[in-house]
C-alpha cells in the first residue's frame, strides 16, 4: 500500500510542476509591454507597402484570435491550457505563417533527437566505463590521465568548447564543415552522407562535455563502493579484479547513473540549443533561435511547453523506476 | 591564516591564487587611467598588438586589453550578484521550510521543485528576448537569480531536517532560545561551509548562463562581458578574418577562469572533508 501512496504523491507533484511551469510560461510574455500582433502587423505593412485602415483592423482581429490573445486573461489562459497542454496545439507560427507550430516542431525534432540522443548515450557509456576504472583503480596512471582531462574540460562553459572545436577542426584544419549544411532535398544516400558529415563536429562537442560529467559522477560512486566491506571480502575470496569491477562495483554504482540517464534524455531539448546555434544545425534549438529573432511567440511557447513536459516526465520516470532497479530503496 | 595555508591542498591554493589574480585584473587594474573601451573608433581599426594597444584593437577601433578588463569585471559582478541572491534566498527558504514543516513546508517544496525542474535556459531566453537586450546588469542578474535559489533551498532543507532531530538543537529549544536565535547560533554554522561552496558554484553557473545568453544575442547589448565580447567578435567574422588577438583573449581568459573556479571549489570541499576527518 505504501508503494501506491508514493506513486500517487509523485504523480500529483508531476502534474503540479507541469502546471506551475506552463502557467509561468503563459504569464511571462503577457507581463511585458511588447505586443506580438502589432509587431506582425507593422512587419506586414512594411512588406506590402500600404494597407487600408479597415484591412488592418480585420487583420488585427483575426491575428488576435490565432495568437490566443482574444478575450479576458482567464479565457486566454484556459484556452492555452486546453489546446496547448492537452492538445499540443499552439496555433499558427508567425515566421512561417500559417503553418501550425506543432507541424514545424515535428519537422525539426528528428534532427535534434538524432544528434542529442546518440551523443547522450555514447557519452553515458564511455563516461561510466572510464569513471568506473578511475574510481576502482585509483592509482593507475591511465585512469588518472583520463580523469584529469575530464576535470579540465568539465567546468568550461559548453559554448566555449564548441567554439574552440569549430575554430580548430572546422576552420584551421578544415576537417569538418564549420556550419552544417544538410542536403534535405537530395536523394536518400546523399542526404544520409551529408547528415553524418555535418553531425560529427557537433556530436564531438557534446561528447566532450557530457562524458566529463559522467566520468566525475561515476568515479565518486565507484570509489565509495570500492571501499565497502563486500568488495574487500570478494578480494579475500580471490576473485579477479576484473570480476570484482564488473559484477561488484559496477552493479552497485550504476543504479543512480541509470536514473540520471533518464534525466539527461529529458533534457536533450534544452541541451541541444547552443550546439545547434553555433553549428547552425537544423534542430529544435535552431528553431527556438529563429523564433526569438522573429518574435514568434506561439513557437516559443510551444517549444518551451514541450520541453517542460519532457523534463518533468523524465524526472517522474526516473523516480518511479529507481525503487524497481534498486532493491535497497523502498518507496518512502 | 598560516595554519590554513599549511593545511590547504594544492587545488585550493592554486584556485585561490588564480582568483586573486582575476580580482586584481578585474577590479584593481581598471583604477588606472585608461580609455573607455566601449566607444568606437578610439584607435585605428584592426591593429595588431603594439606598445600602446597591448592586445591590438577591434574592427570597431576599441582597445582589446581594456575591453577585456571591463568584460572580466562585469562577468565576475554578474556571477557574484547572482550567487548572493541564490545562496541567501536558498538558505532562507530551505531553513524556513525545514523548520516550519507541515503545510508551509509542502507548499514551499512544490514551488522549489518547480524551479528545479523547469528548464531554465528556455525561460531565460523567453524573458531576455522580451527585454530585447535592453536590460541593465542588475536586471540581468535578478533574472538569472530567479533560477539560482531552488537547488540550494532543497539542499538546505534536507540539512535542516536532519539537524532538527539532533540533541543540541533540542537542548537549545528547551533552554528557551527563540527560533531566530537558534537558527543563527546553532544552525548557520553548519550550513555556512556548505553555503560557501554553493556560492562559488553559483558564480560559475551564472557566468556560464550569461555567456550562453550572449551567444543567442540576448545579453544586454552595450554591456561588455566575456560572453558578449566573444559574441561581438563572432558577429564581425573575427574567425574568418583570423583576428585571433580579438577572439582569443576572452576565450582563453574564460577557460582559465572556469578551471580556476572549479579547482577552488573542489579544493575547498576536499579541505573541509579533511578538516572534519581530523
Amino acid at each position: 500500500m505504501k508503494a501506491w501512496k508514493y506513486i500517487g504523491l509523485r504523480l500529483l507533484t508531476w502534474a503540479l510542476v507541469i502546471w506551475i511551469g506552463v502557467t509561468f510560461v503563459f504569464f511571462i510574455p503577457r507581463a511585458f509591454p511588447s505586443d506580438p500582433v502589432e509587431t506582425m502587423i507593422s512587419r506586414m505593412a512594411s512588406m506590402s507597402g500600404s494597407m487600408e485602415a479597415t484591412q488592418v483592423e480585420a487583420l488585427r482581429r483575426q491575428l488576435r484570435v490565432q495568437f490566443g490573445l482574444e478575450g479576458s486573461l482567464w479565457e486566454q489562459y484556459t484556452t492555452y491550457l486546453r489546446d496547448g497542454l492537452f492538445g499540443f496545439n499552439f496555433g499558427p507560427s508567425l515566421m512561417n505563417y500559417p503553418t501550425p507550430v506543432g507541424e514545424i516542431i515535428g519537422r525539426f525534432l528528428p534532427y535534434t533527437l538524432f544528434l542529442s540522443v546518440t551523443a547522450v548515450i555514447i557519452a553515458w557509456t564511455l563516461g561510466n566505463i572510464i569513471g568506473l576504472l578511475a574510481g576502482f583503480r585509483k592509482n593507475k596512471r591511465s585512469s588518472k590521465i583520463l580523469e584529469g582531462i575530464a576535470i579540465t574540460i568539465y567546468p568550461i562553459p559548453y559554448f566555449i568548447v564548441a567554439l574552440v572545436l569549430q575554430i580548430v577542426f572546422g576552420f584551421i584544419l578544415g576537417w569538418f564543415p564549420m556550419t552544417a549544411n544538410i542536403l534535405t532535398t537530395a536523394d536518400r544516400g546523399a542526404f544520409i552522407a551529408s547528415l553524418l558529415r555535418n553531425s560529427i563536429l557537433p556530436a564531438i562537442s557534446l561528447l566532450l562535455v557530457g562524458t566529463g560529467w559522467w566520468i566525475i559522477s561515476m568515479k565518486s560512486l565507484a570509489s565509495s563502493v570500492a571501499e565497502e566491506d563486500f568488495v574487500q571480502y570478494a578480494r579475500y575470496r580471490g576473485l579477479s579484479e576484473r570480476r570484482i569491477g564488473a559484477s561488484y562495483v559496477l552493479r552497485n554504482s550504476i543504479l543512480s547513473q541509470v536514473t540520471a540517464l533518464a534525466l539527461s534524455l529529458g533534457g536533450v531539448f534544452n541541451g541541444s540549443l547552443i550546439t545547434e546555434i553555433i553549428f547552425n544545425y537544423p534542430g529544435v534549438g535552431k528553431l527556438v533561435q529563429q523564433a526569438i529573432l522573429s518574435s514568434d511567440y506561439n513557437m516559443i511557447l510551444g517549444t518551451i511547453t514541450i520541453s517542460i513536459i519532457a523534463i518533468s516526465t523524465a524526472t517522474l520516470i526516473a523516480d518511479l523506476i529507481y525503487p524497481f532497479i534498486d532493491p535497497r530503496i523502498r518507496y518512502s | 591564516m598560516k595554519v590554513f595555508w599549511k593545511n590547504a591542498n594544492l587545488r585550493l591554493k592554486f584556485g585561490l591564487i588564480m582568483m586573486g589574480l582575476f580580482i586584481v585584473l578585474g577590479f584593481i587594474v581598471p583604477l588606472f587611467p585608461h580609455v573607455n573601451p566601449i566607444i568606437y573608433n578610439t584607435f585605428a581599426k584592426n591593429l595588431k598588438p603594439t606598445a600602446v594597444n597591448w592586445l591590438g584593437t577591434t574592427a570597431l577601433g576599441q582597445d582589446i586589453f581594456w575591453l577585456l578588463v571591463e568584460s572580466l569585471r562585469n562577468s565576475i559582478m554578474i556571477g557574484l550578484i547572482v550567487a548572493v541572491i541564490g545562496t541567501t534566498v536558498g538558505v532562507f527558504v530551505g531553513l524556513l521550510s525545514g523548520f516550519l514543516g507541515g503545510f508551509a513546508d509542502r507548499a514551499l517544496m512544490v514551488l522549489t521543485d518547480t524551479f528545479v525542474v523547469i528548464p531554465s535556459l528556455p525561460i531565460l531566453i523567453l524573458m531576455t528576448s522580451l527585454m530585447k537586450g535592453q536590460a541593465s546588469i542588475i536586471v540581468l542578474a535578478l533574472t538569472l537569480g530567479l533560477f539560482a535559489w531552488a537547488w540550494p533551498a532543497r539542499q538546505v532543507r534536507a540539512m535542516a531536517l536532519s539537524l532538527k532531530e539532533r540533541d543540541f538543537i533540542q537542548t537549545a529549544w528547551f533552554s528557551g532560545e527563540g527560533a531566530i536565535q537558534t537558527v543563527f547560533t546553532e544552525i548557520l554554522p553548519f550550513v555556512w561551509t556548505w553555503a560557501l561552496s554553493n556560492f562559488m558554484n553559483a558564480v560559475l553557473v551564472a557566468i556560464a548562463s550569461e555567456s550562453s545568453l550572449a551567444v543567442l544575442g540576448l545579453s544586454p547589448a552595450n554591456l561588455p562581458t566575456l560572453g558578449n565580447m566573444i559574441q561581438w567578435s563572432r558577429e564581425r567574422n573575427a574567425i574568418l578574418l583570423r583576428q585571433w588577438n580579438w577572439i582569443g583573449p576572452p576565450v582563453v581568459l574564460t577557460i582559465i577562469l572556469f578551471i580556476s573556479l572549479f579547482l577552488l571549489i573542489t579544493g575547498y570541499n576536499e579541505y573541509q572533508t579533511m578538516k572534519r576527518g581530523r
